[in-house]
């Protein structure tokens, strides 16, 4: 293990060294593992790049450096393994895109037999991975409850094969397969497919939503979840600046304004039932989050589509009060 | 030793002997029985240590048996026709990360229409997912290709798929001779992994290749494959000396050596063939077979050699490309260019392969008054009748609920 560069080193402030040994952050640790290092390819600003790093760094402390990785394909696999080049400095299995889950599963079970229970396995996936192609493995792997730590890391459509819709693209959003044109722009509304309230339905031990907005509540619960043995899922929210269309300098502003907003609630659950929200501090409208996208531009344009704005302050409301996020309310 | 056993037991038996460290398959017949018996043998703790793994789908079957190979454990599944090419993607990802994954293949034919019975249109339809194909002539080959399969493999870091015809041999009952758990051990050492996930010396298994290197790549895993065609035979041999019985290689003769017409075969079909063209023989014609064992790697050279003196090849195919013609023969057409080659697509569905038409056909071949192409037992009446049909009315091509309706199977139900 070598050490880890910080880059800036003059001020106490840096990685949380001001505070107690035991009150830092995983990032700010020297001898930590650089679990995703340098040389990926990832675009400036990317959300996915840093929830994998702080993710998996965190996982690799929680476990005192036993984790596999396995990947499902989507920009993190891309960009991370330019062959002959690697990114990554812990194990790492990349097999599919539809199949991350159940290779998982087997890497779980190989450990098992070989009693090296130890090692603990990390699988991972962008939207499209988790909640489409992959979700009958997903489900599987769920319901047999196979050690594995399951992270899925939301931009919300396909970025990898250039920005189309998934299952997980909220409504009005524009993408290259829901094009802003026609009476109803962007992607239709519906239900959207809402993994983290199906995992819970599978009463796994663990199921949590985070933010790349708030990494030391994303390590806190990929420790927690690796406190845990069977299955559990996090699903983060990792804004995607090119599919986005936002500053590459607002990845975490954005990711913020998300769960201000209420339309990405915040939340732990065990066993089916929720344990906790992390409560929106300063409420916002939801057009403040979606005003800096482009994939949204066309709710601003000339004549505002206030009437779209409603229906996703809707969602937003409904989440509010379905998890309570709002003390006020 | 001996015992009156079902196909899929002795499979699942002698795979069992093999150590498997993760099991991993879902049901799909005619390969069920196959998966039960392993399920039992590790309930029973009679297999141990070994994961069985209950899956959603061979989807999930063989990616958990990929994760599993990759990381060191003994993997194996087993599956045949929808399901086959339900976890296609994932067949041609295990060859190419090369992970020694066997899997057996009970051969089933593939719907629609829906058909649960043995042709070999599932495995053929895979033959280029970059694993080593094995083919069985019988139950008693059906289990030893089996060990011989998991040694190959690892020796190789590559997938292989050991292929049974679907209920004529998974279903049969028949003595075969098991081997006993000291004599795979001894024939078969744990498996030493090439590449591992493992936190003790991380690697990146599966990397994106460009351009630049992917030729290269895929040019390395043809090598491979071709050495195949040197270990194949090599582990076959000493599965002979170790056991005294040969059930491998690459190809086995049988009367063929002053032969002109021979008989190319995969599979169970062979018992018939071997019967035919004993009768045949006993007629005065000069009539032998080659059965093809191994049919990934394919093994040119060994069919050249084999055949060189034959003036004509009958190749029994039991899948077919449509529009194209037969499989094995085109295969074979590359290693024996100059003879005369006759395709006789036979079996398909699970129909029965008579040695009454066999030898009709073979006679027929014999005075070389064959099409290149024939479909062994093909109701002419039925097919032209519905040819004659398409040409004059617009209609959709036959289909199946036509040809069942002219046959009246079905009128009744379909009125
Ligand atoms: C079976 C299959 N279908 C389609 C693709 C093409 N493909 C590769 S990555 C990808 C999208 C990835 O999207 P997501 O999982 O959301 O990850 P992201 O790139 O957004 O991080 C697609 C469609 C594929 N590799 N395999
Ligand atoms: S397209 Fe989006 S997710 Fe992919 S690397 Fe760029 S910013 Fe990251």
């Amino acid at each position: 293990m070598q050490s880890v560069k910080f880059y800036q080193t003059g001020s106490f402030a840096v990685g949380n060294r001001l505070l107690g040994p035991e009150d830092r952050s995983v990032q700010s640790d020297r001898q930590r593992i650089n679990s995703i290092d340098c040389g990926h390819r990832a675009c400036r600003g990317c959300g996915e790049a840093l929830g994998a790093r702080y993710a998996l760094d965190a996982a690799m402390r929680a476990t005192r450096n036993r984790v596999v990785a396995v990947n499902a394909t989507g920009c993190l696999e891309v960009f991370s393994t330019p062959y002959p080049e690697t990114s990554w400095r812990i194990p790492w299995l990349h097999s599919l895109f539809g199949n991350a889950p159940a290779v998982a599963t087997g890497v779980a079970a190989a450990m098992k037999v070989k009693g090296r229970e130890d090692v603990r396995v990390v699988a991972q996936g962008g939207d499209g991975g988790t909640v489409d192609i992959g979700f009958a493995c997903l489900s599987g792997m769920f319901e047999r409850d196979d050690d594995v730590l399951y992270l899925c890391y939301d931009n919300e459509a396909y970025m990898n094969t250039g920005v189309q819709r998934s299952g997980a693209t909220p409504p009005a959003a524009r993408t290259t397969t829901t094009p802003a044109t026609g009476p109803a722009p962007g992607a239709r509304f519906g239900q959207g497919k809402n993994v983290p309230m199906i995992a819970m339905a599978h009463e796994i031990p663990y199921v949590a939503t985070a933010t790349v907005a708030e990494l030391r509540d994303l390590e806190a619960k990929v420790q927690r979840a690796m406190e845990f043995r069977g299955a559990r899922y996090l699903h983060i929210l990792v804004p995607c600046p090119l599919g986005w269309g936002s500053a590459a300098h607002d990845t975490i502003r954005i990711a913020r304004l998300a769960k201000e907003s209420g339309l990405f609630p915040v939340f732990e659950a065990e066993r089916g039932e929720v344990v906790g929200v992390s409560k929106i501090r300063r409420r916002v409208p939801v057009a403040d989050y979606l005003r800096p996208q482009a994939r949204f531009a066309h709710l601003f344009g000339a004549e505002p589509r206030t009437d779209v704005l409603a229906r996703i302050q809707a969602i937003a409301d409904r989440n509010i009060r379905r998890f309570g996020l709002c003390d006020e309310e | 030793m001996l015992r009156q056993i079902e196909g899929s037991r002795a499979v699942a038996e002698t795979v069992g002997l093999c150590r498997p460290e993760v099991v991993c398959a879902y049901p799909i017949s005619p390969q069920t029985h196959i998966v039960e018996g392993l399920a039992e043998l590790v309930r029973a703790e009679v297999l141990t240590p070994c994961e069985f793994v209950n899956v959603e789908s061979e989807f999930a079957a063989m990616s958990v048996a990929i994760g599993a190979s990759a990381a060191g454990a003994r993997a194996y599944t087993a599956t045949a026709s929808q399901g086959l090419l339900y976890m296609a993607e994932a067949v041609f990802n295990a060859a190419g990360l090369g992970l020694p994954v066997v899997m057996t293949v009970a051969n089933r034919a593939i719907g629609a229409p829906i058909n649960i019975w043995n042709d070999h249109s599932d495995s053929m339809a895979l033959r280029d997912s970059g694993w080593i194909q094995l083919h069985a002539e019988t139950n008693q080959e059906a289990a030893d290709l089996h060990v011989q399969a998991f040694r190959i493999a690892e020796e190789l870091s590559t997938p292989v798929m050991v292929c049974l015809d679907g209920f004529v041999l998974t279903h049969a009952w028949e003595r075969v001779d098991l081997l006993t758990q000291d004599e795979v051990d001894a024939f078969l050492p744990p498996y030493a992994p090439r590449q591992v996930v493992d936190p003790d010396a991380p690697a990146s298994i599966g990397a994106m290749v460009g351009p630049e290197a992917f030729t290269e790549v895929r040019y390395l895993a043809h090598a491979r494959q071709l050495s195949a065609l040197d270990v194949v035979p090599e582990v076959s041999d000493r599965f002979a000396e170790s056991f005294g019985r040969n059930s491998g290689g690459l190809v086995r003769a049988y009367r063929s050596e002053d032969a002109e017409t021979v008989v190319i075969a995969l599979g169970s079909v062979l018992g018939t063939v071997k019967d035919t063209v004993d009768e045949l023989r006993e007629a005065g014609v000069r009539i032998g077979v080659l059965g093809i064992t191994c049919f990934r790697p394919f093994p040119a050279d060994a069919i050249a050699a084999a055949t060189a003196h034959a003036t004509r090849l009958v190749v029994i195919e039991r899948a077919f490309e449509p529009g194209v013609g037969g499989i094995v023969s085109r295969n074979v057409a590359t290693s024996a260019p100059g003879i005369r080659s006759y395709a006789v697509v036979a079996g398909l569905g699970g129909r029965a392969i008579t040695k009454k038409s066999l030898a009709e056909l073979f006679i027929a071949a014999a005075a070389d008054e064959l099409a290149p192409l024939t479909f062994l037992d093909l109701n002419r009446g039925l097919i032209d009748r519905e040819l004659e049909r398409l040409a004059t009315t617009r209609r959709s091509g036959p289909s199946a609920e036509n040809i069942l309706r002219d046959l009246g199977a079905v009128a009744s139900r379909i009125g």
